[in-house]
């Protein structure tokens, strides 16, 4: 693994995928290292911001060095990111987090479960699972959960396989969350890989535990340093672990992704 | 050109350390910056046992700054010994172990722990903790009760010792007194403020614990205060911190009445910031012809 580092970035480009949710598109040697569900952290040129925001990584490409972004508008920091344009120079630390296991998904049936903001690293995950021989699952079946028809990604989803859709409000696909989307699909799976918000994901680790199948997900919390210093955003863990010695696991360093066996959720 | 500063009879190559908490124990930040380049590392605060530390949220931005109640989550002192010294035995730098307890004797069993341990050069008293409900500031925020523990501490330990000193006191030079006249070797100032943040459109508290410590340059100019107030009161060195960003930053607390200067929160915001404070140093000196460091200990009276 290389070095994680501060360093400089060019944007290459900018668009708005769906109301409040932007695309972005970096120039960065950091390109080279990523892997799917890890993320970077983005620094504000605003000087009365200091920490850097966790956004996890949506796509690579390693040869042309491009590193995609999709993120919310959530503050005062992402705000100030929405306003980048092609030429643009912003700073970022990477490569953060351990991304998610692909070797889990070799000759299985794999489903790949989003919700909100936890869309993005999974459409990356998507591609490396269709791309990379090594892990080549049986199926792959998607399941994105959104609040409403305003959905972003789903098209570029559809590449790599079979995609379910769930809607808070019923205008596109299920009517309800993702696991009502699985549930009314009667979807099966060896492998789950998840990320979205905690109840989410507390769902997903459920629905796996019914299914018989192994769930990994991918968590966020409030991070300061996002190298494993600051013990800012931890979540608890059944056991005690190897750094800690308390039943805490660092999100940024031990995660983003965590078996979710090994969780208290 | 000496960079070099003496504190309690330790040589340091150069007054940059880092503050406690905010480096880990060195091996996180160690992929970023060179060790070797330090004058200490100062270790995040270790207990007696290991401990979990508060709910999570456990940080919050804040204008200039953040908040943290991490509380004090650590491995225990037996982890830093089998892990953490030996990793940072390898490096040319001073070693400073923060210790952190909730009572007394907590705090005097991990001294007596780590008292056999030569590459621990120094012992950070962290007596201003404000995100531990027993013990911690407790004993921070009353001179009698930090000359009691000073004192005890004084008597069981074998390395030098800082206390570090909360700025949420009334007189930070009234505490200061207490820790010299309780036979600390040193001081470090300013821990955290505490502070406090609510989300209006959640309604709720943006850190778990509701109450926060805050750090980050926001508090740069309260900490450069009580630096000056506190080296005026006593003749024990003081070790400055709190937002130190920059070099400029460290020269003001030196100006103050630093000997030693960390940055804490700044790691976060750059992780380079160490190194980068040392060169500036280095090219002040050379710009305003200092040959000396310790020339400008305290210079600005």
């Amino acid at each position: 693994m290389s070095k994680k580092k501060k360093i400089g970035a060019e944007v290459i480009s900018q668009r708005l995928l769906a109301e409040g949710i932007m695309d972005l598109r970096l120039r960065t040697s950091l390109a080279e290292d990523a892997k799917p569900g890890q993320f970077i952290g983005v620094y504000p040129q605003n000087k009365s911001t200091l920490l850097p925001r966790p956004i996890s990584i949506c796509g690579y490409d390693r040869e042309n060095k491009e590193l995609r972004i999709v993120y919310r508008i959530a503050g005062s920091g992402t705000a100030e990111f929405a306003l980048y344009q092609e030429g643009d120079n912003t700073d970022i630390l990477g490569v953060l987090g351990n991304g998610f296991p692909l070797d889990k998904a070799a000759g299985k049936r794999v489903v790949i479960i989003g919700g909100g903001i936890g869309v993005p690293p999974l459409l990356g995950l998507a591609k490396e699972l269709s791309e990379n021989a090594a892990s080549k699952p049986e199926s792959v079946t998607m399941v994105m959960g959104y609040r409403n028809a305003d959905t972003f990604l789903t098209d570029e989803f559809e590449n790599y396989g079979k995609l379910l859709i769930a809607t808070e409000d019923g205008s596109i696909g299920t009517k309800g969350n993702v696991i009502d989307a699985c549930k009314e699909n009667g979807v099966e799976a060896d492998v789950i890989y998840a990320c979205g918000p905690m109840p989410m994901l507390r769902g997903v680790a459920a629905y796996a535990k019914e299914i018989g199948a192994k769930a990994y997900i991918s968590l966020e919390e409030r991070m300061a340093c996002g190298v494993g210093a600051c013990l800012g955003c931890i979540c608890k863990t059944k056991e005690v672990d190897d750094h800690s010695h308390v039943k805490n696991a660092r999100i940024c360093t031990d995660g983003p992704v965590f078996d979710a066996d090994d969780l208290e959720l | 050109m000496n960079t070099s500063v003496n504190i309690a009879g330790v040589t340091f190559k150069n007054p940059v350390m880092t503050a406690s908490g905010t480096f880990g124990s060195g091996m996180e930040y160690a992929e970023f910056v060179d060790l070797n380049r330090l004058g200490a590392v100062v270790t995040k605060g270790v207990a007696n046992v290991p401990w979990p530390g508060n709910p999570t949220p456990r940080v919050a931005e804040v204008y200039g700054g953040m908040l943290n109640a991490i509380g004090l989550q650590n491995p225990g002192v037996d982890v830093m010994i089998e892990r953490d010294l030996p990793f940072l035995k390898d490096f040319d730098t001073k070693v400073i172990v923060n210790v952190c307890g909730k009572s007394t004797q907590d705090y005097v069993d991990v001294v007596e722990r780590l008292a056999d341990q030569d590459s621990v050069h120094m012992l950070e008293i962290n007596v201003s903790c404000p995100n531990v409900k027993e013990g911690g500031i407790a004993f921070g925020q009353n001179p009698d009760a930090l000359f009691e523990i000073t004192k005890e501490i004084k008597k069981h330990a074998k390395q030098p010792i800082i206390m570090k000193l909360s700025p949420n006191v009334t007189s930070i030079a009234e505490m200061a007194r207490a820790a010299e006249a309780a036979g600390s070797d040193a001081i470090s100032l300013i821990n955290t403020i505490t502070g406090m943040k609510i989300d209006i459109y959640k309604k709720t508290f943006a850190i778990a614990n509701k109450t926060g410590g805050l750090s980050g340059p926001a508090i740069k100019p309260v900490a450069v205060r009580m630096v000056y107030e506190a080296s005026h009161a006593v003749k024990i060195p003081v070790i400055g911190m709190g937002g130190i960003a920059t070099a400029e930053d460290a020269i003001e607390f030196m100006l103050a009445g630093a000997t030693g200067v960390a940055v804490g929160a700044m790691n976060f915001h750059n992780p380079y910031a160490t190194i980068e404070v040392i060169e500036g140093i280095e090219r002040y000196m050379s710009g305003q012809g200092i040959e000396n460091i310790n020339e400008i200990i305290g210079a600005v009276e």
